[in-house]
């Protein structure tokens, strides 16, 4: 069985439940507490993965090694930035209910295990828990009917590509004989025996994954869902899920469908350029900050997707450090979105944010560089995320990805740099409440990270590398 | 380890940050953090300028190899390092940044009134840029000072610039952006042949001459926005004129040979085969920025975008000079940038200091100014007939060199580009006799004040250093003299098979 290899797993879903016990049991409201425990529990788990071992668990179903452990990681950070970007503004919109740190929890147990699933059928069971604990999150403002809509939307959306999913799942199975990833390594060992069904299966998995990690044209629900949810689940959903299911379609195509590349790259590639232009084209309109970060994910996506098409240890490696460089950043920018509220009322106005560095200059500074670092500009850690990845495309020699994927930077920065534009060189709007620590203490996390990431990249590099060479074997 | 003894370039870049974390840290009312930011921003780069000046005394001159060099591993794994070091192309314009930021704080002492910290804070960032992108020896470190340029600078523009300031800081961003990300494609590509960002392993490594092509094209892409060259170069004017006085001085002054010395590091000598095969193409180009830019100054009636247009010409001579790739032409080129440095950035502070009088930028709206202010109509007199190339002054001396460099290649080129030197005599003394001379008319201006104290302060070692270099070039053009002759046999050694196969084929 070996199944200590999945410790962090058991301790974290543990501690879950036994938070759940503890918020029922509890006298008076223990949101507060209830989140404390749960950061607690993601510091634990953390430690349990760094000093986790290389194995492979549950007769093949999971598989805790090098790539595993650097993805876990991620997500446990982002988890635990999300739960305390959340803590202020759920008091504020009174939504204080313990099940949301535990819904949070539950979720990233999901994620970790699509990190380490080395099973078709593992991974179902990893995105579906992941999905339908955000399910519920998107929809947790009960009494708005913007977050009911968002919840309903994506629930149904999402039912959808589960579908595709378990769809691709079944034809993978019914041609290959095998939903172990080692097995169907084995099996399909040249692109020009894989039979039709097999890429067909393919097809149908990437698509359902391809919905997770919102690339296009599967990234319909995104821009509304991001909009309606309340915002700390749309930090957390914009960051954590992402991670895992770009994850997982890296150790899906790498690992088992490695020999498929020449089926499913001009896949990955269309899907990465129409997400790239996406991404900067349809942001430019936008004025509300939410919906705009939407159009910034699925770009970013598109970027990391890059990677990923071009299908070496180098791109993968790619992969993983814009992920860690986008997960920052991100959540870091929705700190300062979070702190954008007026007598009590949370404001989502892009033009809400005029002026702000006459009024607040640290949290302009702090939002300017995550702008520039989404935008891409050095030193901060965004330039450095797209460099790895475009290396890997020019290395294989990607000539019209790489050209496209610089050029629709150029335009993104439009938009980013628009923001820096509101908050700098307009006139001040009325100033925005006082922050609470908890955003500052994320937002200065963020800002810390994107800015001196140029001091630790030499280990964050190493760490990808060692990773991605865990899926190429 | 180097000729200081310790790590001095570094030294240089960063200490500009340190005195930046002085004006962020300090507290008090408005009045009191302007002040403070003001006199800490001065005295930070007078630190940083007369620590430069050890670059001057220590730099071997008959050497063509880099000196003050520092290299520190930084991702070992993929071949980065942070190195550091300058050669004969590159140590004078560090001393030109440092030089210059100085004055430009001075300059906007009193003309920057609101959010003096930011500024300050923006202008030491710059700095701290621009000395980094002239010492980098490895090619991600030049990336990132090279773009990282941008984030100042369009905080300069948007936020302390002119009506139109927020179209001009997008423009300004988007052009170079748009420019840069093609070289970063470049970069990869050499990274991918040569394993290494090491400038100069990369300047020894043979890329194929298929590949150069398109590496110049994306090295192209970038330099040219950068010089700028036509037809790119329309964000040039909206920049400088919605800057304020002290960017546009920084803008023209050193932003502008940022675009040069890219080609002078890059395309020339890694691409030593694709520059002569596009030599023909810069050439054309840089004559139609000669003349053309030239006449379109002339109908200018804004002071400063007649001075902008100007500077597009005066760099149009400039990549003339250095695609010529021989000893008088890439001597000049690095004259003409360095005198261009000083007098462009005389010129617009000339500009500014009427400016923060008046407020008025057109040119109409001046007249008779010499009977008010003698001081100031000799100063603008002595930087007019530098921008015009009048012997004696740092301005003849690159053109002169560019076009002895331009006759030994095509004898209408060198015609042509001399052009140049004529109508940039008619535009300036034109906008020098509508300001200066005339009658004075309008009230405002018979109550006119000369040059105060800071501004002769600001004005006196620009003047010098105009005289010094048109009286003693020499003293300048010893730094690069070893550098310019290694550069052109390093091109002659390249081409030299393509040339006896010719012969053979003859």
């Amino acid at each position: 069985m070996n199944w200590i290899s999945a410790l962090p797993e058991l301790v974290l879903a543990c501690a879950g439940m036994a938070i759940l016990v503890f918020g029922v049991l509890a006298p008076k409201n223990a949101f507060r507490l209830a989140s404390m425990f749960t950061i607690a529990a993601f510091l634990i788990t953390a430690m349990l993965v760094m000093g986790g071992t290389t194995s492979l668990g549950y007769s093949g179903l999971f598989s805790s090694d090098a790539f595993s452990q650097f993805v876990k990681l991620l997500i446990l950070a982002a988890a635990t930035l999300g739960v305390i970007v959340s803590l202020d503004y759920s008091e504020h919109e009174n939504m204080q209910r313990f099940e949301f740190p535990v819904l949070i929890l539950l979720s990233t147990v999901g994620m970790m295990l699509m990190a380490s699933a080395a099973n078709l059928m593992s991974l179902y069971l990893g995105v579906e828990l992941m999905s339908l604990s955000i399910y519920v999150l998107a929809a947790f403002a009960r009494d708005n009917l913007r977050s009911a809509e968002a919840g309903l939307k994506y629930f149904v959306l999402g039912a959808l590509a589960s579908g595709l999913l378990l769809y691709g799942i079944s034809l993978v199975y019914g041609f290959s004989g095998s939903m172990n990833f080692a097995d169907l390594s084995a099996e399909l060992t040249s692109a020009s025996q894989a039979s039709t069904g097999v890429t067909i299966g393919v097809v149908f998995i990437v698509a359902g994954l391809a919905f997770k990690v919102s690339a296009v044209p599967f990234h319909m629900w995104t821009p509304d869902v991001y909009e309606g949810a309340p915002t700390p689940v749309t930090a957390f959903m914009g960051t954590a899920p992402k991670v895992a299911a770009m994850a997982l379609l890296v150790r899906l195509l790498s690992g088992p469908f490695a020999h498929l590349l020449a089926q499913w790259q001009q896949l990955i590639v269309l899907v990465a350029i129409a997400s790239m232009l996406l991404g900067s084209l349809a942001a430019i309109g936008q004025k509300n900050i939410k919906r705009l970060m939407a159009y910034s994910s699925i770009g970013h996506m598109g970027y990391a997707l890059v990677g990923l098409a071009a299908g070496t240890p180098l791109g993968v490696k790619g992969v993983l450090i814009y992920l860690v460089t986008y997960v920052f950043m991100n959540v870091g920018t929705f700190a300062c979105i979070l702190a954008m509220r007026r007598r009590g009322r949370a404001v989502e106005g892009i033009a809400d944010l005029a002026g702000l560095a006459k009024t607040d200059l640290g949290m302009a500074l702090w939002l300017a560089i995550f702008m520039f670092s989404m935008a891409g500009i050095p030193p901060f850690s965004g330039f450095w995320g797209k460099l790895f990845i475009f290396q890997a495309a020019v290395t294989q020699g990607m000539w019209v990805l790489a050209v496209i994927g610089v050029l629709t930077s150029v335009i993104g920065a439009y938009y980013y740099i628009r923001i820096i534009k509101v908050m700098f060189f307009d006139d001040a709007a009325e100033a925005f409440d006082a922050r609470p620590a908890s955003l500052s203490f994320v937002a200065v996390a963020g800002g810390l990270f994107t800015t001196g990431f140029f001091l630790f990249a030499a280990p964050v590099e190493a760490a990808a590398l060692a990773a991605a060479k865990v899926i190429f074997g | 380890m180097n000729a200081a003894g310790f790590p001095l370039l570094s030294l240089l870049t960063f200490l500009p940050l340190v005195g930046g974390a002085i004006i962020l840290s300090v507290r008090g009312d408005d009045a009191v953090v302007a002040t403070n930011a003001r006199y800490t921003a001065l005295w930070t780069s007078l630190i940083v300028f007369a620590l430069s000046l050890l670059l001057w005394v220590r730099f071997d001159a008959s050497s063509a190899g880099f000196q003050f060099v520092e290299s520190v591993n930084w991702l070992p794994s993929i071949g980065i390092t942070y190195k550091m070091g300058v050669d004969g192309i590159s140590v004078l314009f560090v001393l030109l940044s440092t030089a210059l930021t100085p004055l430009c704080i001075l300059a906007s002492w009193e003309s920057i009134q609101t959010r003096v910290r930011e500024f300050m804070l923006a202008f030491l960032v710059l700095e701290t840029m621009m000395i980094g992108m002239f010492c980098a020896l490895d090619f991600v470190v030049f990336y990132i000072f090279f773009e990282g340029v941008l984030i100042p600078m369009y905080l300069i523009i948007g936020v302390w610039g002119g009506p139109r300031r927020v179209y001009a800081a997008f423009k300004f961003f988007l052009y170079t952006l748009a420019g840069s990300v093609l070289m970063l494609l470049a970069l990869l590509a050499m990274w991918s042949v040569a394993g290494s960002t090491d400038i100069t392993v990369l300047m020894k490594t043979q890329f194929p001459v298929a590949m150069q092509t398109w590496l110049f094209l994306a090295f192209f892409a970038s330099f040219a926005v950068k010089v700028p060259m036509w037809p790119v170069h329309t964000w040039l004017p909206d920049a400088h004129v919605e800057a304020p006085t002290a960017g546009s001085v920084i803008l023209a002054g050193v932003l502008l040979k940022m675009g040069a010395y890219g080609f002078l590091r890059f395309s020339v000598p890694m691409l030593p085969n694709a520059s002569a095969s596009f030599a023909p193409f810069i050439f054309t180009l840089s004559v139609v920025a000669v003349i053309y830019t030239s006449l379109v100054a002339l109908a200018q009636t804004d002071m400063k975008k007649l001075i902008a247009y100007s500077s597009v010409a005066h760099m149009g001579v400039v990549t003339m000079g250095i695609f010529t790739i021989n000893a008088q032409g890439l001597s000049g080129a690095l004259f003409q940038m360095l005198s261009h440095g000083v007098v462009s950035a005389a010129l617009f502070l000339c500009v500014g200091v009427v400016y923060d009088r008046i407020h008025s930028r057109e040119i109409a709206r001046y007249g008779g100014l010499a009977d008010r202010m003698p001081a100031y109509a000799l100063a603008f007199m002595l930087f007019t007939m530098a921008s015009v190339g009048l012997p004696g002054t740092a301005g003849f001396v690159g053109e002169f060199l560019v076009l002895v460099g331009a006759f030994k290649v095509n004898f209408w080129l060198a015609a042509l580009g001399s052009s140049g030197m004529i109508l940039g005599a008619c535009y300036m003394l034109y906008l020098y006799r509508r300001v200066i001379f005339g009658k004075l008319t309008r009230d405002d201006l018979k109550s006119i004040l000369d040059l105060s104290p800071r501004e002769i302060a600001v004005f006196a070692p620009l003047v010098i250093l105009t005289l010094w270099m048109g009286i003693a070039p020499t003293h300048f053009s010893g730094f690069w003299e070893a550098s310019v002759a290694a550069m052109v046999d390093h091109q002659h050694a390249a081409l030299a098979p393509i040339t006896q196969l010719a012969g053979i084929v003859k």
